[in-house]
């Protein structure tokens, strides 16, 4: 454990040293203020939108951040070849994963701490309540979405060369999961077989990450899921990023390091 | 003597290149056996299979067939790697840390705890005399200070065995004899050292015995001072003559 939580913490040394991630934040900081700070022809109602576009940048962010760190760890560390050293310590392969999963999945929470704690401010300062727990489960709930995302990063990350070209591919599985994945079976009905059998698998098989966006709940201030759905969201979060981390070892424990 | 070391019948064979070429193996079953309290070069021409042995040794690279121990613990078990230390040839270290901090992070992987591991990055720092630039990002170093923080790095987890891939490449004269002095003063302490060099004066000066492997194959071993005598020459000579090279060309 020692290992893991030691490579976990350089992964977030290096990203709260690196520049784009400040660049990032601080963008979406300012623009959630902004739009906090505006009000159109005094309507009580544009509150709701303001809410809907900051959430939607933090969701972007979240995702960026994620996927944009998480690409560049195992390839730098071949690249770089910080990866012998390591190696050559009492570390095993599966370890490295972990770490690095934990280390970005860290940085990712961090990162959604203070971007809520703005839109919390912000909306809060509008509307005179302040919903915590409403805040805090989709916060929650948005950190276990990425916890997939990461995990598929890293699988990316020991199957493809480039980062890019696996930043690329997961992002648009990712966008594609989002927007789609909640639909696929009704397309599946739509279709004759062997592409309905075919749509089926697919949206049995791909995560459901669309079911971690309550954003809407937030917007419209609609009462959050109850516990228990919160409970199993949890779950079949981690055990997905297991399924994913374990397939990353798989393939990651005999690779080649480029020697 | 306790062996710290060994390798037996090991061979490693790469893919081949290109089309039609068959499997080129770099590693032909190699045979060593290094005692506690050595110090051992590993003696070679470019392309001769030394890395390739080190990184069998250091979990790297699967053997083909055949097996190494370290403590005679199999290498492709991480723990055989919990009393060892490992300088590679060029400084792959994450260059956004600082001296202080790498060390740190590597005291961490052994699981030494705070204070003891507070004692020894001080100790260290002294040693490879990195004090006054501890809190420097390693990527201002020069050269040789990135050698000697890797050097650091290495001794972190006071290891009983330390393997060097040429430790003195690329240094300056006085950068070469630190190093050649930490490596004494560790022989000093007892501990075991098997590293490869190309500065065969050092390989004299330094090492208890010797082995030199050329096309994957050891061709000798032995001690430095009987092979010296045996072969009425110097490391150079006895080494330039094992691998086939004469003034007029190969032989």
């Amino acid at each position: 454990m020692n290992a893991v939580i030691a490579i976990a913490g350089v992964v977030i040394t290096e990203l709260y040293r690196r520049k784009d991630f400040y660049v990032l934040f601080v963008l979406t900081a300012v623009i959630t203020l902004l739009t906090g700070a505006v009000n159109f022809f005094n309507d009580p109602q544009i509150v709701r939108y303001l809410k809907e576009i900051a959430l939607l940048l933090i969701w972007i962010s979240g995702l960026v951040i994620a996927i944009g760190t998480t690409a560049r760890q195992i390839p730098a560390e071949r690249e770089n070849r910080t990866i012998f050293p390591l190696l050559a310590k009492p570390v095993a392969r599966g370890q490295v994963i972990l770490g690095k999963f934990l280390g970005c999945w860290l940085a990712c929470g961090l990162a959604l701490i203070v971007f809520y704690l703005f839109f919390g401010l912000v909306s809060g300062s509008r509307e005179h309540h302040w919903p915590l727990v409403n805040y805090f489960q989709t916060l929650w709930l948005q950190w276990m979405m990425l916890g997939v995302v990461i995990g598929l990063v890293l699988l990316g990350s020991v199957v493809f060369a480039a980062p890019s070209s696996n930043a690329t591919i997961v992002l648009v599985i990712v966008v594609g999961i989002l927007l789609l994945g909640s639909h696929l079976n009704q397309v599946a009905l739509q279709q004759p077989e062997p592409v309905r059998s075919i749509v089926y698998a697919i949206y049995f098989l791909v995560p459901h990450l669309e079911w971690y966006d309550v954003r809407d709940f937030i917007i419209y201030d609609s009462p959050l899921p109850g516990w228990a759905d919160f409970g199993l969201a949890t779950l079949y979060a981690g055990v997905y990023a297991a399924l994913l981390l374990f397939a990353t070892w798989l393939v990651f424990r005999r690779k080649p390091l480029n020697l | 003597m306790q062996t710290i070391l060994e390798t037996r019948n090991l061979r490693v064979e790469y893919p081949a290149q290109a089309k039609g070429q068959g499997r080129k193996a770099a590693v032909k079953d190699l045979n060593l056996r290094v005692s506690a309290g050595e110090v051992f070069g590993f003696l070679g021409p470019n392309g001769a299979g030394k890395t390739t042995t080190m990184n069998v040794l250091l979990g790297f690279v699967n053997a083909t067939s055949g097996s190494a121990f370290l403590f005679g613990v199999d290498v492709r078990e991480p723990i055989a790697r919990q009393r060892i230390g490992y300088l590679p040839e060029l400084t792959y270290y994450y260059k956004f840390l600082t001296a202080e901090e790498l060390l740190r992070f590597y005291a961490r992987i052994f699981g030494i705890p705070r204070a003891e591991a507070d004692r020894r990055i001080d100790r260290l720092l002294k040693l490879v005399e990195l004090e006054p630039v501890r809190k420097r990002p390693i990527r201002t170093y020069s050269k040789g200070m990135q050698q000697r923080a890797g050097l650091a790095q290495a001794l972190i987890n006071n290891p009983d065995l330390l393997i060097l891939d040429e430790p003195t490449s690329g240094l300056d004269p006085l950068g070469r004899m630190k190093v050649r002095e930490i490596i004494q003063r560790l022989k000093g302490e007892g501990k075991t050292v098997f590293f490869s060099s190309h500065e065969l004066g050092e390989v004299e000066t330094v090492c208890d015995r010797v082995a030199i492997i050329n096309q994957g194959e050891l061709k000798v071993e032995g001690r430095v001072a009987d092979l010296v005598a045996e072969h009425q020459a110097n490391l150079e000579q006895i080494f330039l003559k094992i691998i086939g090279y004469s003034p007029e060309g190969p032989t």
